[in-house]
């Protein structure tokens, strides 16, 4: 009987104790959550600073599974400032969309819950922490002063309605007081002729199928702007897409931000993408943030070795190499993560200091941060960490 | 019937002759689908996924297939291959044989030497066999091997394409994305193929894993001197493992040349606005983007003449009336446009 059990094998018996204590668990936060006439005073909050839009801080979203606990956002903090783009990067599975779920509270819940930390959302003359919010408040933000761009256009829209019923719904919901059926229809499809969608009386009234990929994520994002929202996130929203479509998307979005004064958060695992929509950008790594700063700055001078990995990994038009570089090794599994640079493993630039606990920032400038043992000495000389 | 668009006309091009030099040739290959309508099924249309297309490919080289979704590039694979049913007309030579004149027994032969890589790894492998099974089925079907050394030559196999021997044992379910590919590449491998059709292999995985594979595709190809067909819509990707280049647009090959040439200097309109829209992972390039506008239109109903005037910025009136020929701008250059006609 001295079988080695594989890896991430689970007895039945243990299975079922790690289920009971995660419905436990989540119920706590789910009697929480569902509270009735939840005072204002919970969940209002400052801003660190008024010109961000919104702020993420130290925030962990961890999955209760059936085998473990996920943790996949641990620890994420940045910013998104007004009137900017900030993209996130990083492979699949690293947490990028979990942390944009996560600001629209849009989580697989009751599995999915944020356990610690601050999302900041700036109203104007106050703020909120979305974490703290209970559902009918939620209710009046999403898709009003966040909204979301979805990576599947085909599977985002509802197939069975027609795309100006679609559109509609989100006006009327939020801003539909007052006014006449008619007056929704004009908006809508003032919206449509926004988003450059040319014969838009006529995609009023058809259904999803009858359009292709670029113009059902036009529809889609006709959607996420109804409201003129103050932050729009995009997840992957031209992932699906051909790149002359792409092109028509990115030039689309571009241009309505800049209209509407709206921050966007753009999440992409496509560097050039990031290179020609961002203003800042963060790379994320197994649910952390491992490196952030200005386009510039992570471009020209990337600073954590997955990032500089990630650069070199993908294949440049004009630029010849006779073989490409690839990072060793893969994520490590999500479960129960070790207590040290997630990274160690698959670096080729590690340093002595690297077997110690997960390394905190280092500012490198004022705008770029990033974690990594090798900057340590670079901390310690610069006085400030 | 007043019906003649749905009249398929064959027959029309010159044939061509084997030329040692070129393991495949492709010659005014055309693939129509049809579209059944009305109570009887009757045939109403038909949807010209490739529709012409002529190509030259050289032994132990890489030919990239580039083009919007759409296009014909995935069922240009395939009708070479002969998996899309019966061709609708033109010629595939395999070492000067034509493909679609192979009996059932000739086929089943020259089967082990074309392969298909697909697209989705994760759907292209059986989740009921273990990995052993997948890779060695096909093997032990066209008895390649002996059964004494069956085993060892799976487990060769597998470690040529990055797998271990423990592996064998288990399911598809148990591996990551990247070595889902593997397996897939693993199992077109093991029937020692000489031309195969890597359908966008890499468009699932993460980019990290990407190079991964795209490196592991190089290194087989310079050890078995393999012949790929690289399909895929990264075009980035496709300069980087490509000797030459085939860009399509609803069903035709617009332009085809080596991969310096159609990257340093392309010619079509097409072929231009599809490069100036890749993204550039530098914020300071500046680019001078040419958008298209509107989107491919349907292949059921292509545009007259030449297929592109209705999203060209150079469309005259010529265009929308007489479609272009293949022309030679430079040696090796072909492209199909009036504006390269002297």
């Amino acid at each position: 009987m001295a079988k080695k059990k594989a890896e991430g094998y689970l007895s039945g018996r243990e299975a079922r104790r790690i289920a009971k204590e995660n419905r436990r668990i989540t119920n706590a936060f789910e009697k929480q959550r569902k509270r009735k006439n939840v005072p204002e005073s919970e969940y209002l909050t400052h801003m660190a600073d008024p010109n961000n839009a919104v702020e993420f801080d130290n925030l962990h979203t961890y999955f209760y599974t059936d085998a473990g606990v996920v943790k996949s956002v641990d620890g994420v903090s940045f910013e998104v400032p007004i009137g900017k783009t900030v993209g996130v990067v990083g492979e699949s599975g690293c947490g990028k969309s979990v942390t944009s779920l996560s600001l629209m509270q849009l989580l697989q819940r009751p599995q999915g819950q944020v356990v610690e930390g601050e999302i900041r959302l700036n109203m104007g003359d106050k703020a909120y922490d979305v974490t703290k919010m209970p559902n009918e408040q939620m209710q009046k933000i999403r898709g009003n002063y966040v909204s979301m761009i979805f990576q599947e256009p085909m599977t985002s829209l509802n197939p069975v309605f027609r795309i100006g019923e679609q559109v509609d719904e989100v006006i009327a919901l939020h801003h539909g007081e007052g006014k006449t059926k008619e007056d929704i229809k004009n908006r809508t499809i003032e919206l449509l002729e926004m988003v450059g969608i040319a014969n838009s009386q006529g995609v009023y009234q058809m259904y999803p199928h009858e359009l292709s990929g670029g113009m059902r994520q036009r529809v889609c994002i006709a959607m996420a702007l109804a409201c003129s929202p103050k932050v729009i996130i995009a997840d992957e929203p031209t992932t699906a897409l051909d790149v002359t479509i792409q092109a028509q998307v990115l030039d689309l979005l571009r241009n309505l931000k800049d209209k509407i004064n709206s921050s966007i958060m753009f999440i992409t695992h496509d560097l050039g993408v990031i290179a020609e929509m961002a203003d800042y950008v963060v790379v994320m790594y197994a649910g952390r943030v491992v490196e952030k700063g200005t386009v510039h700055e992570i471009f020209s001078n990337p600073a954590h070795p997955y990032t500089i990995g990630l650069m070199a990994s993908k294949p440049v038009v004009g630029k010849q190499v006779d073989k490409l570089y690839s990072i060793p090794g893969k994520v490590p599994n999500p479960i129960d993560m070790p207590n040290y640079c997630y990274f160690k493993d698959r670096c080729e630039m590690c340093v002595a200091g690297c077997e110690g606990e997960y390394p905190c920032q280092v500012q490198l400038s004022p705008t770029h941060f990033v974690s990594c043992y090798r900057y340590y000495d670079h901390k310690n000389q610069g006085g400030e960490g | 019937m007043s019906d003649k668009k749905s009249v398929i006309s064959k027959g029309d091009f010159t044939p061509v002759e084997y030329d040692p030099q070129y393991i495949l040739q492709v010659n005014h290959l055309k693939k129509y689908f049809p579209i059944k309508g009305g109570m009887v099924s009757k045939t109403v249309g038909h949807v010209k996924a490739v529709d012409g297309v002529t190509f030259n490919l050289k032994r132990g080289t890489t030919m990239g297939l580039v083009g919007e979704s759409g296009c014909g590039k995935t069922t240009t694979g395939r009708t070479i291959l002969r998996l899309a049913g019966e061709k609708t007309d033109g010629q595939v030579l395999f070492n000067g044989k034509e493909v679609y004149d192979m009996s059932p027994k000739e086929m089943r032969a020259l089967r082990t030497k074309m392969q298909i890589i697909f697209q989705d790894p994760f759907s292209s492998l059986s989740p009921r066999l273990p990995v052993g099974e997948i890779i060695g089925e096909a093997v032990r079907e066209h008895k390649l091997v002996s059964k004494s050394e069956f085993n060892d030559y799976i487990d060769k196999v597998m470690d040529n394409c990055g797998l271990q021997p423990f592996h064998k044992a288990r399911y598809p379910h148990e591996f990551s994305g990247g070595q889902r590919q593997r397996i897939c590449i693993a199992r077109a491998l093991a029937l020692n193929p000489e031309f195969v059709v890597c359908d966008e292999p890499v468009s699932a995985l993460d980019v990290s894993i990407q190079a991964q594979i795209i490196n592991l595709l190089k290194d087989l190809q310079d050890q078995y001197n393999l012949t790929y067909l690289f399909i895929s819509h990264d075009l980035s990707v496709v300069e980087h493992i490509s000797d030459s280049v085939g860009v399509m647009y609803l069903g035709n090959l617009v332009e085809y040349g080596d991969t310096e040439d159609i990257f340093r200097n392309p010619l079509h309109p097409y072929t231009k606005a599809l490069f100036s829209a890749i993204p550039v992972p530098d914020p300071n390039a500046k680019m001078n983007r040419i958008v298209l506008e509107g989107s491919i239109p349907s292949p059921a109903n292509p545009p007259s003449g030449c297929k592109f005037h209705t999203r060209c910025p150079y469309a005259t009136e010529r265009c929308k009336v007489e479609a272009p020929c293949q022309r030679e701008v430079e040696p090796g250059h072909y492209v199909v446009c009036h504006l390269f006609d002297k």
